[in-house]
């Protein structure tokens, strides 16, 4: 029916059988039932979120004070929003991968091969582009320039763009559970075997399109951040002066910047391969895969820098404050940070050592491999000297920075193993890589974003997080991940491939047994982190921090009152030092007001990103499905939004200084009512957010 | 801050309006960074151009494809319009009647798209040759290289008529004046790469 008169046109090569639950009813497998399941739950999960916001009546709310936001707060909070919807996603299918392992031994499990490799690609897919990305570049966006004394990034509206971006790539992602398929070929997309030859069907286009759409995202908030950094310091914020974690931010976006093109270019160059006929990776005429290999890694390795040095800019802050003692080593961290961000771009080919190049140059890039290890140790050592000493408290984001010390350092040490190109003959694509790349990445990435979240959290919504959730929540992602992960060392050390969708060996099912109860545990953890929300959120009013300044901070963030106001500070603030609120405080007033305040210019909300980043998506829809007409609109309306923007000229908004004043006046009635917590007590109901200080 | 401060690579506007000046330092540094992270997707190209320029598999060569006087009035073309373009700033940035102004942007725009034309006149004639980019892997990476500095500038043009609109509806205020400063770099940039596909494209595949 819809291959007659038009259809063809409109519809592309959409047909039933691209809607999972028309797979289900023919066929009512246990992995097509998933599968319609999975469907079902993304639409019924929109569903309800359509009706409560009109229930509520806040779509008005929704649109005008969130959606279109230039706000840095506001666009990093949703950020972080996306992290945990999508996290949530992939860590379902992280399980569901381990029981089909643990059920798949000796027999065919109850996942396909099909299925079960597009869970995989999806789950990898998704925690790096989709999870871990958003994650840090919305605490960046919360953070930096309240650190750096700014009233917002560089360019706020390229902000609003890429943060849309984002959203549409990751929105692609979920459609592309409710029609047709994923693809199987992996986080990475190798082809051939992602070449029309060998997936024809629209899996591999929706991982290009979704990829790119995030890669273009990212590439655009690294400029956004390098430039911040570089222009919009307040006075007295030398290089030298930056929090650690705006030093990190400032090496993760130069990564983006230079190493999200790579991306950019390998799925390009594979778009063209899939949709023109172009020869760059098919095996013939003159078709080269390896050139994909290398441009791929050469966007991939830096990737997990720009994924772990955030989180060690976190744990920079975090061991400070809770040790109440300056960061030891600053100069040192700083140098080891840009070390490994230049050193990331040397190492790509121990990504495949296996692939034919002579034993030369796998030797050199396995030495190059290694020393990556020794700005990392530094860095670790400058921690533990940070604590010695220190007021040492071990609050939530202090227990995560502990367990990803121990933790990472154990990981590292993998790392150092499969650096060595003749092992790495043997272990390559077995779970051991699984399991070391896994034991970098949650340490170094997720922990590192709890961490954070905690630690900012009271600063972004003005009250604390609950203490006895937070703690089990911990308590469950480590010992969770110790059993999910140790396990696959030893099955990888075994042989076992990864991505096996079924093995026969039944030595192996004890291991996989228990690598599946790590990974319910790990899901319980998540769980706890929700319920620790929705604690939070009800104990609000007996954890409040509006004074702004929870845990003697030491940054300028913890000088403004929390939430901040729009503008961050009715005054730019002069610093004088690394710890400049932490050294105000001991020295003078650090809350004297000002002789007076003078009226702020913000820029105005505006919906040209939720415009480009809807119909980027919708462009992309058009090209994987070959709606061409879809994609001939979408891209003729995004450069129309973006000429029409350019015309506009009242893009600014004005607060008037009676306005600053009666908002600043407020604040700091309430700084003055406060008591001042000491540190013993500040994990309780005391806290109100105004430190004592002991000088 | 004074007038005559650099507050980026390239012109600035300086004490020719201070108050504009104040705020191009962070837009047009921005725009030198993204310029620097197009560059990297120029460099990869050309990685791969020169990787895959022995796979041509029997099919059409650089040596029976590339013509070395289209190519040179080409560049001819591109680097006047280069210089054209040179004027649009400086007459922007000392005032020049909008007149001036306007005219030298719509030079450039005309050289803009002479350059388009006898590119695309290039690919038609290879293209009658029988070389497509899907005859081999060589042909794939010139038609990936070459063609998108074409496209960016094709939208190089476009964004020359919204300037020009934008010059005729608020005359220079200070988004108008970065906006054209910021165009001025793009279109350098693309100078420039031109310049690299002259030299590593046209000219080694004819010499060899
Ligand atoms: C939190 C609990 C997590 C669990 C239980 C988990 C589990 C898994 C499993 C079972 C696989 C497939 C292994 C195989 O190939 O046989 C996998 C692959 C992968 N995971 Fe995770 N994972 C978790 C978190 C993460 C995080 C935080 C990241 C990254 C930030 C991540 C990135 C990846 C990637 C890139 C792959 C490879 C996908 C591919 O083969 O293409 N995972 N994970
Ligand atoms: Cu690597």
């Amino acid at each position: 029916m819809m291959t007659q008169g038009i259809w063809p046109a409109v519809l592309g090569r959409f047909d039933w059988h691209a809607l999972p639950f028309v797979r289900a009813w023919e066929n009512p497998t246990a992995s097509e039932i998933i599968g319609a399941g999975a469907a079902l739950l993304v639409i019924i999960g929109a569903v309800v979120v359509v009706v409560l916001i009109t229930r509520l009546g806040k779509w008005r709310y929704l649109w005008s004070e969130w959606l279109t936001s230039l706000d840095h707060k506001k666009i990093g909070i949703m950020y972080i929003v996306l992290a945990f919807v999508m996290l949530s996603r992939a860590l379902i299918e992280a399980v569901l991968i381990r029981m089909q392992q643990a059920a798949a031994i000796d027999n065919a499990g109850f996942i396909a091969p099909d299925h079960f490799a597009q869970l995989f690609s999806t789950h990898g897919s998704i925690m790096i582009f989709f999870m871990a990305m958003p994650f840090l570049v919305g605490l960046i966006n919360y953070v930096m320039p309240l650190q750096i004394g700014s009233r917002d990034v560089a360019f706020p509206l390229l902000n609003s763009i890429s943060l849309w971006l984002t959203g549409g790539a990751a929105g692609l992602m979920m459609v592309s559970l409710v029609i047709g398929e994923f693809s199987t070929g992996g986080w990475s997309g190798y082809p051939p075997y992602t070449e029309l030859a060998f997936s024809p069907g629209v899996g591999p286009d929706y991982w290009i399109w979704a990829v790119t759409l995030g890669s273009i995202g990212s590439t655009l908030t690294g400029i956004n951040f390098a430039v911040t950094v570089y222009k919009m310091r307040c006075p007295g914020m030398y290089l030298m002066r930056m929090p650690l974690f705006v030093w990190t931010s400032l090496c993760t976006s130069i990564l983006m910047i230079f190493a999200m093109p790579a991306l950019t270019v390998a799925t390009a160059l594979l778009a063209l391969d899939r949709y023109l006929g172009f020869h760059f990776f098919t095996n013939d005429l003159g078709g080269n895969m390896m050139n994909y290999a290398n441009l791929f890694w050469l966007f991939g390795h830096p990737e997990v820098y720009i994924l772990i040095l955030p989180a060690f800019g976190v744990y920079s802050e975090v061991v400070s404050t809770f040790s109440t003692k300056q960061l030891y080593g600053y100069t040192s961290l700083v140098l080891a940070t840009m070390a490994i961000a230049l050193l990331s771009f040397t190492v790509w080919v121990h990504h495949f050592f296996t692939m034919g190049q002579n034993a030369d140059i796998n030797a050199v890039f396995g030495i190059a491999t290694m020393t990556i290890g020794v700005p990392t140790g530094v860095k670790i050592y400058d921690w533990i000297w940070t604590m010695f000493r220190g007021q040492v408290r071990f609050t939530v984001p202090m227990l995560y920075s502990l367990a990803f010390m121990m933790t990472f350092v154990l990981g590292g040490f993998t790392g150092i193993l499969l650096a060595f190109p003749p092992l790495d003959y043997l272990v390559h694509n077995t779970l051991f890589l699984v399991a070391h790349f896994h034991n970098m990445l949650i340490p170094g990435l997720l922990y590192g974003m709890l961490a954070g979240y905690h630690y900012w959290f009271p600063k972004a919504f003005g009250f604390r997080l609950n203490e006895k959730w937070g703690r089990i929540s911990f308590a469950c992602w480590v010992v969770g991940f110790y059993i999910a992960f140790m396990p696959l060392y030893v099955l990888g050390a075994a042989g076992v491939a990864r991505r096996t969708q079924g093995m026969f060996d039944p030595i192996f099912r004890p291991w996989f047994y228990l690598a599946g109860v790590g990974a319910l545990i790990l899901v319980a953890a998540l769980g706890a982190l929700f319920v620790q929300l929705w604690v939070s959120i009800r104990e609000r009013d007996a954890n409040g921090v509006f004074a702004g300044d929870p845990w003697d901070g030491r940054g300028l963030e913890w000088s403004t009152s929390a939430p901040p106001p729009e503008y961050n500070y009715a005054c730019i603030p002069r610093v004088h030092g690394r710890d400049p609120f932490f050294d105000a405080k001991r020295r003078d007033d650090p809350y004297a007001p000002p002789a007076s305040y003078d009226a702020i210019e913000l820029p105005k909300s505006s919906m040209t990103g939720p415009m480009i980043g809807v119909v980027g998506a919708a462009t992309a829809f058009g090209l994987v499905w070959h709606m061409w007409w879809l994609t001939i609109i979408g891209v003729l309306a995004i450069i129309a939004t973006v000429i029409a923007r350019s015309f506009a000229r009242h893009v600014h908004q004005i607060f008037p200084p009676d306005e600053v004043k009666r908002t600043e006046r407020r604040w700091l009635r309430a700084v003055a009512e406060a008591t001042p917590t000491s540190r013993e007590v500040e994990m309780t109901s005391v806290n109100q957010g105004v430190a004592e200080v002991s000088s | 801050m004074s007038a005559n401060e650099i507050k980026h690579a390239g012109l600035n506007l300086g004490d020719t309006d201070e108050l504009t000046h104040g705020q191009a330092g962070s837009a047009v540094f921005g725009f030198w960074v993204f310029l620097m992270s197009d560059a990297v997707i120029f460099a990869l190209l050309f990685a791969t151009y020169g990787v895959m320029l022995p796979a041509t598999v029997g099919g059409p060569t650089p040596a029976s494809e590339y013509k070395i006087l289209s190519a040179f009035l080409e560049t001819l073309t591109l680097l006047t319009s280069s210089f054209t373009f040179g004027m649009v700033s400086v007459a922007m940035k000392h005032g020049a009647s909008r007149r001036q102004l306007l005219s030298w942007m719509g030079v450039t725009l005309v050289l803009g798209a002479a350059f388009l034309g006898m590119e695309l006149h290039d690919f038609t004639t290879m293209f009658g040759d029988g070389a497509y980019p899907t005859r081999s892997g060589y042909l794939s990476s010139f038609f990936a290289l070459v063609p998108l500095h074409g496209l960016h500038v094709f939208f190089g043009s476009v964004w020359i008529i919204v300037m020009m609109v934008q010059v005729m509806t608020f005359g220079l205020d200070a988004r108008v004046k970065i906006n054209i400063l910021r165009l001025s770099l793009f279109w350098h940039f693309l100078d420039i790469v031109w310049i690299a596909i002259f030299s590593v494209v046209y000219l080694q595949g004819l010499i060899r």
